[in-house]
């Protein structure tokens, strides 16, 4: 089984390659790259202008199995995935039950296995049940294939609990991502603390609340010397705390989402309930400092945060709708168009965040088109587009606030070792 | 002339063209509710719901009679608890209630934006009777009608709002109106009960509630729930009356014919005095009655269309 690219221009960051070349795919593998290849029996893609890079990489996405099925399952959710670009996400363990041990992440890698177009890489949690009281069986997680750990959904809110798991992951050479939110701060909160929530009525969740817990992990991380990963970053505060204690030395890194780089709380005046998220959609001055942050490698990642709910969950006023967007099928036309058409960051950066960083943060062999590696490939289209419907998503959550965007930039094939499992945007698996 | 939407979601959506119509139709209202026969068969044939999820009992009477002085047929829907907890969602209840011939729902509900999500799913109209902490138009609107009427106008008049800003949906919906048609609107609480950047809605903010007082033309005095006061919000009831209660000795900083408002039901001793409550200047009654008479010439311009108000049928 052969598969050759020809005429599309290949960026690999790890590999510091931006040139037009040849890509040959064999039994699964990179196996050459270089000009005018030609292989016997291969299938051939004439990609001319259209950009060959490592499989896209989310390393934030809820897929709701087990439990919440009615919300996203594995089929579901690596379809989507599939459709957005994506060869490998890593899922988040606030299921029902929670995945907070070795039985929980063997049966999302068997799941996987059995029904996933992408690669699924499981998420454990940092306590029993996420509740913050005392650290799940992370070494036996770890051994199930767990890549990282994090009660995501739900802040640490015990200091010493933090410090442990900071200091127990040590071991394992894994990362803990946080998601930094003071309880109290953000009680009861609906959208960003700030004018409009004054104009709404809504209840805040103020900048502070997330960058008291953002200061605080990274001065825990900076005494354990444990691996921190800040998830889902949302204010300029929070950009500047994480500048700082990455120029002291401390092991931290920080994902944003398409969303917290595209939109702000003036959505939600339309208490349209498709903008509740959390953190919060915050304001202008917030998006250009993520969106600088990431420029300059402050901010490691883009993720997606995918949180797909059924129309009934977000059906309902705004203030008992749950949090989340459905991010998987919109991130990459969002990102293209706001980052790169919009000038702010080079393709082949905006590229390494969404595949090289997040491959290394999880110590995952991934992100890179090397030869002999496994050939997870996206094909990048920059001129196509589109209109986001989002009652045509694979996905089951169709609780995105880009109904009618228009966007410009898409992935057009989504191969996993060596399978396309994505053309045109039509899924062969 | 007639309003622009079918609904009425709050005076920040409204033009001032727009409320001093509503103003003006109230007046002869007012006359209706005087007379000894108060009713009118402007409305009839039409069917008015009052879907209350909060409890109330000023506003909701209010809006009843307000319909039935206008020769509406209204029915009251008292709903004690959230679509969430009752089971039944807001749009399947909304739906089951516009299928039954109902031309206008009036709704009073805990979540900010609730009127919103009905007036975007049904064809009827739609009055928000206040809706969390974010708005309470038709207040705000009987407000301004007794200021107008004591005052004569309301441009350029300085008007004190006190207490509990960040909660209070009386208080979102005068400082759109008020500012809107041109009046000083200033206000003082508790800092922790100001709301961040408040000022952008073009009011003053003070520290010292004698500095909102001074020279006002007019005092509205906000309600003090006190779960604000069990959340920690400011730290007793006491201290909240010490600086901020309206009394004798703090309204003598307004201006000597300065009009005393409250929304009500009123905490007597807490944010106002039994003085103050029946001073000769305190107007708390009338806004209930201007309450009726602003609420009619609401049904009146959605529902009629902008016809005689007294068309026999």
């Amino acid at each position: 089984m052969k598969l050759l690219f020809k005429g599309g221009w290949i960026i690999d960051p790890a590999q510091n390659m931006n040139e037009i070349a040849d890509l040959l795919i064999e039994n699964g593998k990179i196996a050459a790259i270089g000009e005018a290849l030609s292989a016997d029996g291969a299938e051939i893609m004439h990609i001319d202008g259209k950009y060959v890079v490592p499989g896209l990489i989310d390393m934030h996405v809820h897929l709701r199995e087990p439990g919440l099925e009615y919300k996203e399952d594995i089929y579901t959710g690596t379809r989507a995935a599939a459709l957005g670009g994506f060869t490998s996400i890593a899922c988040m363990p606030n299921t029902k039950p929670v995945i907070d041990n070795f039985t929980g992440v063997d049966y999302i890698k068997g799941r996987a296995r059995a029904v996933g177009a992408v690669n699924v890489y499981p998420i454990g949690a940092i306590t029993k049940g996420s509740e913050g009281l005392e650290l799940a069986e992370i070494g036996d997680m770890v051994q199930g294939g767990a890549v990282a750990v994090s009660d995501d959904g739900k802040p640490v809110s015990n200091a010493q609990v933090m410090r442990l798991a900071l200091e127990y992951t040590k071991m394992f050479g894994i990362p803990v991502i946080a998601h930094s939110e003071d309880p109290h701060l953000a009680d009861g909160g609906q959208m960003h603390e700030g004018f409009v929530s004054t104009v709404l009525g809504l209840k805040g969740i103020p900048a502070v609340a997330e960058e008291i817990m953002i200061a605080r992990d990274c001065l825990l991380a900076e005494y354990t010397g444990g691996r921190l990963h800040v998830a889902h970053v949302s204010t300029a505060g929070a950009v500047e705390i994480i500048r700082q204690a990455k120029a002291r030395g401390v092991n931290v890194t920080a994902e944003v989402t398409p969303h917290h780089l595209t939109l702000t709380d003036e959505a939600v005046r339309s208490f349209d309930s498709r903008t509740k998220v959390n953190p919060p959609l915050r304001t202008l001055t917030d998006i250009e400092a993520l969106a600088a942050g990431l420029a300059d490698g402050t901010i490691d990642v883009i993720a997606t945060d995918h949180a797909p709910h059924a129309f009934e969950d977000k059906d309902v006023e705004y203030k008992y709708a749950p949090f989340g967007i459905s991010g998987l099928e919109t991130a990459v036309g969002l990102i293209l168009q706001a980052l790169v058409q919009g000038g702010r960051m080079s393709l082949a950066d905006v590229v390494k965040a969404m595949t090289l960083r997040p491959a290394q943060i999880l110590g995952i062999d991934k992100g890179t088109l090397q030869v002999g590696k496994d050939a997870d490939i996206t094909v990048l289209d920059l001129a196509q587009e589109w209109t986001i419907e989002p009652a045509k998503f694979i996905s089951k959550g169709k609780n995105s606030p880009y109904s009618g965007f228009q966007v410009k930039g898409q992935a057009i094939a989504t191969i996993v070792s060596g399978e396309v499992v994505m053309q045109e945007g039509r899924l062969l698996k | 002339m007639h309003l622009s939407g079918k609904d009425v979601l709050g005076l920040e959506y409204m033009t001032p063209a727009e409320m001093k119509l509503i103003l003006e139709t109230a007046r002869p209202m007012k006359d209706i509710i005087a007379r000894d026969i108060k009713k009118v068969p402007t409305l009839r044939g039409k069917c008015v719901v009052n879907l209350f999820y909060e409890p109330s009992t000023r506003t909701r009477s209010s809006f009843e009679l307000a319909g039935k002085y206008m020769g509406a047929d209204v029915i009251n829907i008292a709903v004690s608890t959230s679509s969430v907890v009752k089971g039944e969602s807001l749009r399947d209840t909304i739906l089951t209630i516009q299928a039954m011939g109902t031309d206008l729902i009036i709704v009073r509900h805990a979540a900010e934006g609730a009127a919103h999500y009905i007036a975007q799913t049904v064809k009827a109209g739609v009055i928000n009777a206040g809706d969390g902490t974010h708005e309470h138009p038709s207040q705000a609107l009987l407000d301004m009608y007794t200021l107008q009427e004591h005052k004569g106008r309301i441009a350029g008049l300085k008007v004190a709002i006190i207490g509990d800003i960040l909660h209070s949906r009386v208080a979102r919906s005068n400082i759109w109106g008020l500012t809107k048609l041109g009046a000083q609107v200033h206000v003082a609480g508790p800092s922790t009960l100001i709301p961040p950047f408040i000022e952008r809605l073009g009011v003053t903010v003070h520290k010292r509630i004698e500095d909102a007082l001074d020279g006002a033309d007019a005092i509205n005095i906000l309600r003090i729930q006190r779960e604000r006061q069990q959340k920690g919000l400011f730290p007793t009831a006491r201290e909240y009356g010490r600086l901020f209660g309206i009394n004798q000795q703090r309204l003598a900083l307004a201006k000597p014919d300065a009009l005393i408002m409250h929304p009500g039901p009123m905490n007597r001793g807490l944010e106002i005095a039994a003085d103050v409550a029946y001073d000769e200047r305190s107007v708390i009654e009338e806004q209930v009655t201007n309450g009726v008479a602003v609420r009619m010439a609401l049904l009146y311009l959605l529902l009629s269309g902008g016809g005689n108000i007294e068309t026999t049928v």
